[in-house]
């Protein structure tokens, strides 16, 4: 939750009084709010955290640290299914984790 | 230097190691504050590349594990009543209260919704003005401000289903609750970079002062770490207290002031709560007069919740920097992330979780191979 994560602003527009924008997070498109940086503009990065942009960040650092946070999965963390992020680490199986038929035989073959 | 091949310029790491290792003579102590940095100590095996006299002592900066238990408790009330709509962040999911969580709230029959900003939860609100829709507002100085601007979007829009339920926490009280502690070991301080990302540095060179100590403001990326780290012990060696800004890139010393001024108008500072450490002056924030009327604890009467906190969670020394999270007799065996006593063990910060994720192996080995596998 205090990830905060750079993200592109895409493009900007007023909802209800207020100056909203749609930020690319390395693929992932968001809502932000940029009430706090109002003069950042379409094309800009920012440090955005809860759907907030807080600080201005320039170009190579914003692409460096998305490639960090993609490489470690932790884009997946923050923008993933909450919760079946929370019934995992609950220990609850999904049936997509249970091994097919196939994986069985596979198994058994080696 | 076994891991250091991973880092995203490995060489640059390289350089900033020497130069710690050449520096140092001695031992020092020095606490990372935030949660997001010690996963990514933990994560990259920083500690293990420094010098051994350089010791990293995690700190109280992950905002799920010090929320106190009878706020977790007051959530799960509210979240259980008919015709609430109780959203949150997904990392309070499973954050254990006294008897269930929010994740059994729901499977209970709850409306527990998870959204992504506290803004989703005032669009909902608009969208179920039959319902009151409660947001679970949690954390650092790096996401009142987000918080604090919906309760004013709420108060100017005229939505009159909507509450907080505040458990806001500020740093710099805590820093000094740590340096006051008889049995603090601190030396120096890497402060949490993001917070620093809407406060500026003001706070800080009064404490630097008062207590001695350098503060240096760090990002929480593996070089970030190691160049927070080279600054605070360079300071140390020369005998140094200052106050030195190691993330520019991300942080301003004048902070972001929009923010600051709108935590000023719908918060107020109060006495505040931490799991396991107990009450700091002047560490938190509650809503302002003007906003009272958003406070969830007063529109559902839950201030009178009172929630003793387990014995045998040692949360509170962890979080304080005087227990690692292995040395707890729990930890890896009645508090596993499947079963946790305490947030530190759930949280995606929390210094259990880090150390339960990245070291299992080495740790703990039997019981985290159960765990690690979905059929047992």
């Amino acid at each position: 939750m205090c990830l905060a994560v750079p993200g592109r602003v895409l493009d900007i527009e007023e909802r209800d009084g207020t100056r909203m924008a749609n930020v690319d997070f390395g693929g992932v498109v968001k809502e932000v709010c940029l009430e706090y940086l109002p003069d950042l503009q379409v094309g800009e990065y920012a440090i955005v955290h809860v759907g907030f942009a807080l600080q201005r960040l320039d170009e190579e650092s914003a692409r460096h640290t998305l490639e960090l946070f993609a490489d470690l999965g932790m884009l997946q963390e923050e923008f993933g299914d909450p919760w079946e992020l929370a019934a995992r680490e609950g220990g609850f199986v999904f049936p997509s984790d249970l091994p097919s038929d196939g994986d069985a035989e596979r198994e058994e073959a080696r | 230097m076994k891991y250091i091949d991973e880092f995203q310029d490995p060489e640059l790491a390289r350089r900033l190691l020497d130069d710690i290792h050449a520096t140092v003579t001695r031992p020092w102590a020095l606490m990372e504050v935030c949660g997001g940095q010690t996963h990514t100590i933990i994560r990259h095996g920083i500690d293990q590349l420094l010098p051994d006299q350089v010791e990293l002592i995690h700190g109280p900066g992950c905002p799920v594990c010090v929320t106190p238990l009878e706020v977790i408790d007051k959530a799960l009330e509210i979240a259980s009543r008919p015709g609430v709509i109780f959203c949150s962040f997904g990392d309070m999911l499973r954050v254990p209260g006294t008897d269930r969580d929010l994740f059994r709230v729901r499977s209970e029959g709850g409306d527990v919704r998870v959204v992504y900003s506290p803004l989703d939860a005032l669009r909902i609100a608009q969208q179920n003005p039959q319902q009151q829709v409660v947001f679970f507002g949690i954390g650092f100085e790096t996401t009142a401000p987000p918080n604090a601007m919906t309760v004013y979007q709420a108060s100017k829009l005229g939505i009159r289903n909507f509450s907080l339920l505040v458990s806001h926490v500020r740093v710099p009280p805590a820093i000094e609750a740590i340096m006051q502690s008889p049995s603090c070991r601190v030396q120096g301080f890497l402060a949490a970079g993001h917070v620093c990302s809407v406060m500026g540095v003001g706070e800080y060179p009064e404490l630097a002062e008062r207590f001695k100590v350098p503060i240096v403001v760090t990002g929480f990326e593996p070089l970030d770490i190691l160049e927070g780290v080279r600054r605070t012990v360079r300071q140390l060696e020369r005998g140094e207290h200052r106050v030195e800004n190691a993330y520019q890139r991300a942080v301003r010393p004048e902070g972001n002031p929009a923010a600051q001024a709108m935590l000023e108008d719908v918060f107020e500072v109060t006495d505040r709560a931490w799991r396991g450490i107990g009450t700091i002056a002047r560490s938190g924030w509650k809503l302002s007069e003007r906003y009272r009327e958003f406070d969830a604890e007063q529109r559902f009467s839950v201030s009178g919740i009172r929630t003793l906190e387990p014995a045998a969670c040692r949360a509170g020394e962890v979080l304080q920097g005087l227990l690692k999270p292995h040395e707890c007799e729990a930890f890896g065996t009645t508090c596993t992330p499947r079963n946790p006593l305490g947030a530190t063990m759930v949280s995606s910060e929390g210094a259990c979780a880090a150390y339960y994720l990245y070291r299992r192996l080495d740790l703990n080995p039997a019981p985290a191979r159960l765990e690690a596998s979905p059929l047992v």
